[in-house]
């Protein structure tokens, strides 16, 4: 959960050399790629994380039946009829584990590109600006960071009402400290680099200098950690959703599909009910988890391989 | 030192009011009043405006803040909306299983942690190396809750080894063993996020170390390899691990709140879980408090600890 941090607290990670030369930027992204697919368990990430994304996109074309569908089957084990049985209120739960990869994917780049959009801001502000403004906003942020992130979201969802759209609020909205924290880290070295002067005596705007001169060569490791950002906030809808107070049935999530296996005899005698979308978490979890780590590789100058 | 630690905590009091004002006014944003939750259904509109004007509910919000920082201030968290016990003892008796459940989580997670990233450091590209690698990334992406239900499955209902929750046995002795066996699972299940991660930094960590100069030294001069491994670099991978440790306290308490729900932990997780539900302010906001207060603790003691182990650190 935490390997988003992982490069928080060293210097940044500053792209290749090269591709600060822009002549040079397409080789950059071809060594980035290369070095990618040569990252074995970072490819298998990508095929698992297609093969979820497609599952998502073609939902109503592959899933055997209405997700909504009430049959007349309860609690019915695997058969030919159901591939994965069906749920205690007698849908089916193939069905429903399709559907649900939308929910998953939805919360995780829906919050992740909320937060990143407000930590890039802040954290280009802090660093360009520096001084007193610089001060305010790291103080926002150590704020931010001091809550207990679990508990600030329950309890936040819980007042907003639990739904899908609130989820992705909420966790779009206390999710940008890392990366305002990164990205002010990188401003803060790269705005003492001759180029950037070089802008700034040319007369350049503040906004052009910081955006297209500055902020592109703080991509890698915002990538990175909104990769890993993924990934957490995936588990964090499901364990939302698995304590009721995330994604509210009848519409299918990993999560909730989970939470009736609290009861003892669910637990023990309806393992279909459970096992599979407890697996798709943490395929779907770990597939991207293996991306960030090739993509980290893959765009870290210092490791070689 | 000293000045540098005195002013670490100046920083952290306006960082700790600003906390307690966020959590104040979001707590108190709840549609709904807390009165309805706990209040007989028969009761009148006149009794409810009543009782809402006893617990101060009716002032203007930072009236409220106000008078809950100054009661804070004096050490009393105030009384809980739905048990009318002071708030104060109901955390207190919960803080103590929280910890335990905590430090088993940590001690559990670098028992396994700590071998299997130097092992996985000393033979880079082995199969053991993405064996552990895989396995790593297994525990951070395993969610805990799904972990969770599978132990229970397997050790409390299959094997029926260890107990499926709580913290002792029902009309047990209560004694100290029993209270080990129900730990085992919650425990296991907090630790593995850590764990996971904790071996992918005591690797890298070890990796950059193995490839100093001194190490190399170290070998010319007919060191076993065992000792510089263990004695030479292990020492000084131990630098950066002590950030996660800090890291980590932060992670226990959200992770916390999801495992005690699961193993019915009578500890702050749970309680959290309960105060929302039952829109108890005085005890939730007592809870965040707490739990803010540990990760700026956490935050301060790891910067410590790091100078410590890193004289080359130089705070002032």
């Amino acid at each position: 959960m935490s390997l988003a941090n992982l490069n928080t607290e060293q210097e940044p990670l500053l792209p290749h050399p090269q591709a600060l030369n822009l002549g040079e930027e397409e080789s950059y992204l071809r060594m980035v790629t290369k070095r990618f697919l040569k990252h074995r368990l970072a490819v298998v990430g990508l095929v698992i994380f297609t093969v979820i994304t497609l599952m998502a996109l073609f939902a109503p074309w592959i899933s055997p039946r209405d997700p909504y569908e009430i049959t007349g089957d309860f609690a019915a084990e695997p058969s030919a009829d159901y591939l994965l049985g069906t749920d205690q209120v007698g849908r089916d739960i193939a069905s429903r584990l399709i559907y649900a990869s939308r929910v998953s994917l939805a919360v995780g780049i829906g919050a992740v590109a909320i937060y990143v959009v407000i930590g890039t801001i802040l954290g280009a502000i802090a660093g360009y600006f520096g001084k007193w403004v610089d001060m305010c906003i790291m103080r926002l942020t150590d704020i931010f960071m001091s809550f207990p992130y679990l508990m600030v979201i329950l309890v936040l969802v819980s007042i907003m009402g639990p739904s899908l759209y609130n989820i992705i609020i909420v966790l779009g909205l206390l999710g940008w400290p890392g990366i305002a924290r990164i990205v002010r880290g990188s401003v803060l070295s790269i705005k003492e680099m001759d180029y950037v002067k070089a802008g700034i005596t040319l007369g350049y705007s503040t906004p052009k200098i910081v955006f297209q001169h500055i902020l592109p060569n703080c991509l890698a490791p915002i990538l990175v950690n909104a990769t890993f950002g993924i990934a957490s906030a995936i588990i964090m809808e499901a364990s939302l959703s698995f304590l009721g107070m995330g994604v509210q049935p009848p519409t299918a999530s990993w999560g909730n599909m989970l939470t009736e296996a609290q009861s003892l005899t669910v637990l023990s005698t309806q393992l279909w009910l459970w096992i599979p979308p407890g697996l798709m978490i943490l395929l779907a979890v770990l597939s991207i988890n293996f991306m960030g780590d090739g993509l980290r590789d893959a765009m870290d100058p210092k490791s070689l391989r | 030192m000293f000045p540098y630690i005195v002013r670490r905590l100046l920083i952290a009091i306006p960082v700790l009011f600003g906390v307690t004002v966020f959590s104040f006014f979001i707590v108190n944003l709840a549609p709904g009043n807390p009165v309805e939750m706990f209040i007989s259904p028969d009761a009148t509109q006149a009794d409810i405006e009543l009782k809402k004007e006893a617990l101060g509910l009716n002032d203007p919000i930072y009236v409220q803040y106000w008078r809950w920082l100054q009661n804070l201030l004096q050490g009393d968290f105030g009384y809980s909306f739905s048990t009318y016990a002071p708030v104060g003892e109901m955390v207190a008796s919960r803080v103590l299983p929280t910890l335990l459940l905590m430090g088993s989580a940590l001690l559990i997670a670098y028992i396994i942690a700590i071998p299997i990233g130097v092992i996985s450091a000393t033979r880079q590209y082995s199969w053991i190396d993405y064996l552990t690698t895989g396995f790593s990334f297994m525990g951070i992406s395993i969610p805990n809750f799904f972990l969770g239900l599978g132990l229970i499955y397997l050790f409390a209902v299959q094997w029926q080894i260890l107990p499926s929750g709580g913290m002792n046995t029902l009309g047990g002795d209560g004694g100290f063993g029993d209270t080990i066996m129900h730990v085992l699972l919650p425990a296991f299940v907090l630790a593995t996020g850590i764990a996971g991660s904790m071996v992918r930094y005591v690797r890298s960590s070890m990796l950059e170390i193995l490839g100093q100069d001194y190490l190399r030294t170290a070998r010319s001069k007919g060191l076993r390899e065992f000792l510089v491994v263990n004695k030479h670099a292990f020492r000084n991978a131990l630098i950066p691990i002590i950030t996660v440790i800090g890291m980590d306290i932060p992670l226990l308490i959200g992770g916390a709140v999801v495992t005690e729900q699961i193993f019915q932990w009578p500890g702050l997780g749970q309680l959290t879980i309960q105060s929302i539900l039952s829109r108890d302010y005085p005890t939730l906001m007592a809870v965040n408090f707490i739990a803010a207060i540990t990760v700026l603790l956490s935050n301060l003691v790891t910067d410590i600890f790091y100078s410590v182990a890193d004289p080359r650190i130089k705070y002032n």
